[in-house]
């Protein structure tokens, strides 16, 4: 196999080269083009698109600062922030009851949580329209209660998608960890006189941190860049970054734009994973 | 002074449990449970009815969709898992190589990405190559973030693997090819299964990537999907979600199944 040896990760290097690597190099370029006359763009060094995330330039040239864009921003990473924190929160005791259940129902309670996940997202994010519209069970359940308005286009229904569309990968993480957990030092908790409650914030918690950790940067990355929850859930008036980048190029509105928040997004999610590769070895060195 | 206590059990989590499961099976329960509702009106159950269902199989717009989905599917799951299985081969068998932890993150780039940004970067170099094929941008496009997903379960067989097997091929004289073909092949194959049958559900299920990069007359099946819901709700669309469904069910436990045997009898 030695001809084998290098020749084999060509095709790999090249499908990566050619779809990935280059476009991004591409996209960074657009991103400091000028804008085209008719949509598209134009080879003109001019980092005007940066620009345009903080400020607004009136008739006159002169320019303002405009929190327009910082808010679709800040709205994305609340969103994805949230979506995180909130399946951290529910799978810690979904992973735990399944981790204490004997080897066959647990392998088949993985299996259930990991199911959903295969069925297609749009058909998933659409159940969740019929389920909060006002003529579905919580939608009807909400005016029943007196609640005003409707469920629907609001940050709560995208809420509910994303937390729905990404809980499985935290769930697998945490049960991972939690399943590696030794019992004799959950019981020497309890000999010690400490309640459940002390065991879990001072024994299981610290224990449990690294699936924790790993399951929110399996989370927090792709509900960045999410797209169909904001269009669909969201009504299209609760912009993310995802539908924002989407809109630029959609329609060949603004390319040099689109793709500057493309660069901003992407630099946000390096950040989140040398964050976490730091932290591995970190922890790593550690033992 | 606490009472010795089950140390096993917390009070609530089963309850959380339990409504966990609820919510997150109830949204295919509802989608199903419509399809097969005689009304109009998506959520006024008024009789059980198959109407939607014919509806949706004679739809040609829809079956078109669902010919050019499977296409760009099949196409792209056929070559992210001969891309995946040569540099899983590759990857696997050489330790010591150089730049090996660099090729690794290469093909699971995709992963480490928003897709957004990949499909837009795609869609930028397509343009400016004049590359307006739609097919053939849906199945370049999809064969690259497919790759990962084959990539990982072949790989996990492969190193679950014991060496000795190939290694006696090639003490018998087997020229690599054949010592392949015969006897590595053979038994990394349901991890092969299981990573083009990911693949498959990755590409039918992806719409981020379609959306920007088709042309007239390549519109995917989520892409059309979408565009019916835009239009507003109907039963039709639950007649074909649920369709959507089961094959997703069917496709993703025969996947997991595979996929956990290969690492069982590794």
């Amino acid at each position: 196999m030695s001809g084998f040896r290098v020749w084999g990760l060509v095709p790999a290097w090249v499908l990566m080269l050619a779809t990935l690597m280059v476009p991004l190099l591409i996209v960074a370029a657009v991103s400091v083009a000028e804008r085209g006359a008719y949509g598209g763009f134009a080879w003109d060094f001019n980092p005007l698109s940066y620009r345009e995330i903080l400020f607004s330039e009136d008739w006159d040239g002169n320019l303002a600062f405009d929190a327009k864009y910082l808010a679709i921003i800040g709205r994305t990473l609340l969103l994805a922030g949230a979506t995180t924190l909130i399946c951290m929160a529910l799978s810690l005791p979904v992973a735990y009851v399944i981790a204490t259940r004997p080897p066959k129902t647990k392998a088949l309670l993985i299996y259930l949580v990991t199911l959903p996940f295969w069925v297609s997202m749009i058909v998933r994010v659409y159940a969740w329209l019929i389920i909060l519209g006002n003529e579905g069970f919580v939608g009807r359940f909400w005016q029943w209660i007196g609640g005003e308005g409707t469920l629907l286009f609001t940050p709560g229904a995208m809420l509910v998608g994303m937390v729905y569309s990404y809980i499985p990968l935290m769930v697998l993480p945490v049960f991972a960890a939690i399943e590696k957990l030794d019992p004799a030092l959950l019981e020497a908790g309890a000999d010690l006189y400490a309640s459940r409650w002390t065991t879990a914030r001072r024994v299981i918690l610290p224990l449990t941190w690294p699936g924790l950790a790993a399951g929110a940067v399996l989370v927090f990355v792709p509900a960045l860049g999410t797209v169909l929850e904001p269009m669909l859930l969201g009504g299209g008036k609760q912009m993310t970054m995802g539908t924002l980048i989407q809109t630029q190029f959609g329609g060949a509105r603004n390319w040099p734009f689109g793709a500057a928040v493309a660069l901003v997004l992407m630099a946000m999610v390096v950040l989140v994973l040398m964050v976490n590769a730091r932290r591995a070895m970190r922890r790593e060195a550690r033992t | 002074m606490s009472a010795p206590h089950n140390v096993r059990h917390y009070p609530g989590a089963g309850l959380v449990t339990w409504v966990f499961f609820l919510w997150l099976y109830a949204p295919i329960v509802v989608v199903v449970w419509f399809s097969f509702n005689e009304n109009r009106l998506v959520s006024v159950w008024t009789g059980f009815s198959t109407r939607w269902y014919e509806a949706a199989l004679s739809n040609k717009a829809l079956l078109e969709a669902l010919r050019v989905s499977l296409v760009v599917a099949v196409t792209a799951t056929l070559v992210a898992t001969l891309v995946a299985l040569s540099a899983a081969m590759v990857l696997s068998r050489n330790e010591t190589m150089r730049f090996r932890r660099l090729s690794e993150t290469v093909v699971n780039l995709p992963l480490l990405l928003p897709e957004i940004v990949v499909a837009v970067a795609s869609l930028i170099l397509f343009s400016q190559l004049g590359f307006s094929n739609g097919m053939a941008r849906l199945i370049v496009a999809h064969s690259a973030f497919c790759t990962p997903f084959a990539f990982l379960p072949i790989r996990a067989r492969l190193q679950g693997m014991s060496r000795d097997y190939e290694e006696a091929a090639k003490d018998l004289y087997a020229a690599p090819f054949t010592a392949f073909r015969r006897v590595t092949l053979p038994l990394i194959l349901p991890g092969v299964f299981a990573g083009a049958m990911l693949a498959f559900v990755i590409s039918m299920d992806d719409f981020i990537t379609s959306n920007l990069l088709a042309t007239g007359g390549t519109t995917t099946l989520p892409v059309y999907i979408f565009g019916l819901i835009k239009q507003g709700t109907t039963p039709e669309l639950n007649a074909i979600s649920t369709l959507l469904i089961l094959a997703s069910l069917i496709i993703a436990t025969f996947a997991l199944v595979l996929s956990a045997r290969s690492m069982r009898r590794g």
